[in-house]
């Protein structure tokens, strides 16, 4: 029978008014179990905002009464400048310009070097912590575990340990970052690994490969341009990061806007903040351009 | 010679190879057909180990298939190369280092980290690049290629592997009649000239008819038809291919290697029927 029957015969229009208010209930019923569950959901997530807003202290006048300080706070850290003079005063207000500039540069640094070791490390850890990948349940756990710990304990924490460790200075910074970096970036790698196609996969492992092999041949060429744009994410975050190390004396320009912070150089904070504020966005800027670039040359270049 | 011997193989309470017996002498061309889901690619898994053996045994001379480990596995692996229906290549890699890929079997591990092979191995890359035709494609990347080309460098990939045997999934299913033919063709010759067996799952009838020496059957993980392209009979197709509900089978409706081969006409087929 088609799907329209014909005008002539009372039983058959009969039978598919039957079969089509049978699909209507079913379709009712359907609906109303989605939004049941949809209810639901929105009544578990009203109550964990309200539970986080009363264990949080958060409070809208408070929030009110506080933001004109916090204002006031960065207008005193703003110099006086005015037109007749203000070559001298903006000489007077970065009088520290090529110290910060080269402080900055270590800052960069160590959050380059720090991203690059993280890098190596989550590298050889993200393969075993990619279900997909591995066969053997008790290394993919292992895996997966290391990644958590190395992600969840805060830089801050590993670096007051390694300042303890290695002494005050850069490198205790460099760990910290690189340890964290490995944690973060091992568990976004193997979630791109997880989303391989099998394939290749299969047609190196028939060809003889091994598993490393496999890791190499297969998995790694698809998944190098995600590996990359992670990457540079990745570096964004940690010259962020890296700034804010120096507050617990692992090296870089964090040092020096702590003790402008504790001595009340009000005019130092904020040319410092304003030049850190200035380094990020340009590597923000170039880190984003280059993984846009390789993910849209990917798209386009893709089957 | 290559032998199954009461193989079956279950996956969950589904039995995908139902207690299969077969030997294959070297040399010969077999097209194995059914329908989707007889068991044909199971079969070839099995035989290559991509897939572990469950019951019964696969032996090839005095290999015994199912108690091989890593290095044998592999160098076994090598030994039976594979041809998958979506070509399985590494998009991103160029053509040569996909064919390259053939001699990972035997190549010792640190230098495939670097992707270094021995010129030796490059040479006889080009040298099976040239022979299918694909030398001008060498350097770019596999994924630039069309269906018929990748699918000749994975015929490419597998020489590279000096198989004794040639495993084809379904090798022609994604591809248009004309590049059906090409990769027919090609794994043709290699079974003429190099004497190389190849086993070939085909779910049409007429690749079947047109390239093998010999055709198998299955039908639900069992093989019902193992004989010459001439014993298959309509009564037989009926049988792989049919089902009590359904009218039929029409083979011109299973063709796609187009019009320019000798398709047997229905009186043709009537005759043979008869015979």
């Amino acid at each position: 029978m088609s799907a329209v029957s014909p005008a002539g015969s009372p039983l058959a229009a009969n039978r598919q008014g039957e079969r089509i208010a049978s699909f209507e209930g079913r379709y009712r019923r359907e609906q109303n179990v989605r939004r049941l569950w949809t209810l639901g959901y929105g009544a578990l997530f009203v109550l964990a905002l309200l539970a986080s807003v009363a264990v949080s202290d958060f409070s809208i006048p408070g929030l009110v009464q506080g933001l004109p300080k916090a204002w006031n706070y960065i207008a005193g850290t703003l110099p006086k400048l005015s037109r007749a003079t203000l070559g001298a005063d903006l000489a007077d207000w970065f009088w520290g310009l090529r110290y910060w500039l080269r402080l900055l540069f270590e800052t960069i640094l160590m959050g380059f070097i720090g991203t690059v070791l993280g890098g190596v490390l989550a590298l050889a850890l993200c393969f075993a912590a990619s279900r997909n990948l591995v066969t053997n349940s008790a290394i993919y756990f292992m895996a997966r575990r290391t990644l958590e710990f190395l992600r969840t304990v805060p830089e801050l924490v590993f670096a007051l340990i390694f300042v303890f460790a290695f002494g005050l200075g850069p490198f205790a910074g460099v760990l910290a970052i690189a340890i964290h970096t490995a944690g973060s970036l091992g568990k976004l790698f193997a979630e791109v690994n997880e989303n391989v196609d099998e394939r290749p996969l299969e047609g190196v492992r028939a060809a003889g490969g091994n598993w490393p092999m496999v890791m190499r041949l297969g998995v790694v060429p698809q998944a190098l341009p995600n590996y990359a744009s992670y990457l540079l994410l990745r570096l964004e975050i940690n010259v962020r990061g890296a700034s804010a190390l120096g507050i617990v004396g692992a090296g870089g320009i964090g040092q020096e806007l702590y003790v402008a912070i504790r001595q009340f150089e009000y005019t130092d904070i904020s040319a410092i903040m304003l030049l850190l504020i200035a380094t990020t966005s340009v590597i923000d800027i170039t880190c984003e351009t280059i993984r846009h670039r390789l993910i849209g040359h990917d798209l386009t270049g893709a089957d | 010679m290559l032998e199954l011997n009461k193989v079956t193989k279950r996956f969950g309470d589904t039995v995908a190879v139902n207690n299969v017996s077969l030997s294959f002498a070297p040399g010969q061309m077999v097209g194995i057909i059914g329908r989707s889901g007889a068991g044909k690619s199971t079969l070839l898994r099995l035989i290559n180990r991509l897939t572990s053996i469950g019951e019964g045994r696969i032996t090839y001379g005095d290999i015994d298939v199912a108690a091989l480990e890593g290095k044998q596995l592999r160098a076994w692996r090598a030994r039976c190369a594979m041809i998958f229906q979506q070509f399985n290549l590494v998009n991103r890699l160029d053509v040569l280092t996909n064919v390259l890929i053939g001699r990972i079997g035997t190549a010792a591990t640190l230098p495939v980290m670097f992707k270094r092979f021995p010129a030796s191995d490059r040479a006889s890359a080009v040298m099976a690049l040239d022979r299918l035709d694909l030398l001008p494609q060498g350097l770019q990347r596999a994924d630039t290629l069309s269906g018929g080309q990748q699918q000749r460098v994975a015929i490419a990939r597998a020489l590279m592997q000096k198989p004794s045997l040639i495993l084809a999934d379904e090798p022609i299913a994604s591809l248009d009649p004309r590049n059906a033919r090409l990769v027919m063709d090609a794994l043709h010759a290699i079974n003429k000239q190099d004497k190389i067996t190849v086993i070939c799952n085909l779910h049409t009838l007429d690749a079947a008819r047109a390239y093998c020496d010999r055709i198998v059957g299955m039908a639900h993980g069992s093989v019902v038809f193992d004989g010459s392209p001439t014993q298959l009979t309509s009564a037989v197709i009926q049988q792989i291919y049919g089902d009590e509900s359904e009218d039929a089978v029409d083979e011109t409706l299973t063709s796609t290697m187009g019009a320019q081969l000798p398709v047997r006409t229905a009186a043709e087929r009537h005759l043979e029927a008869a015979h």
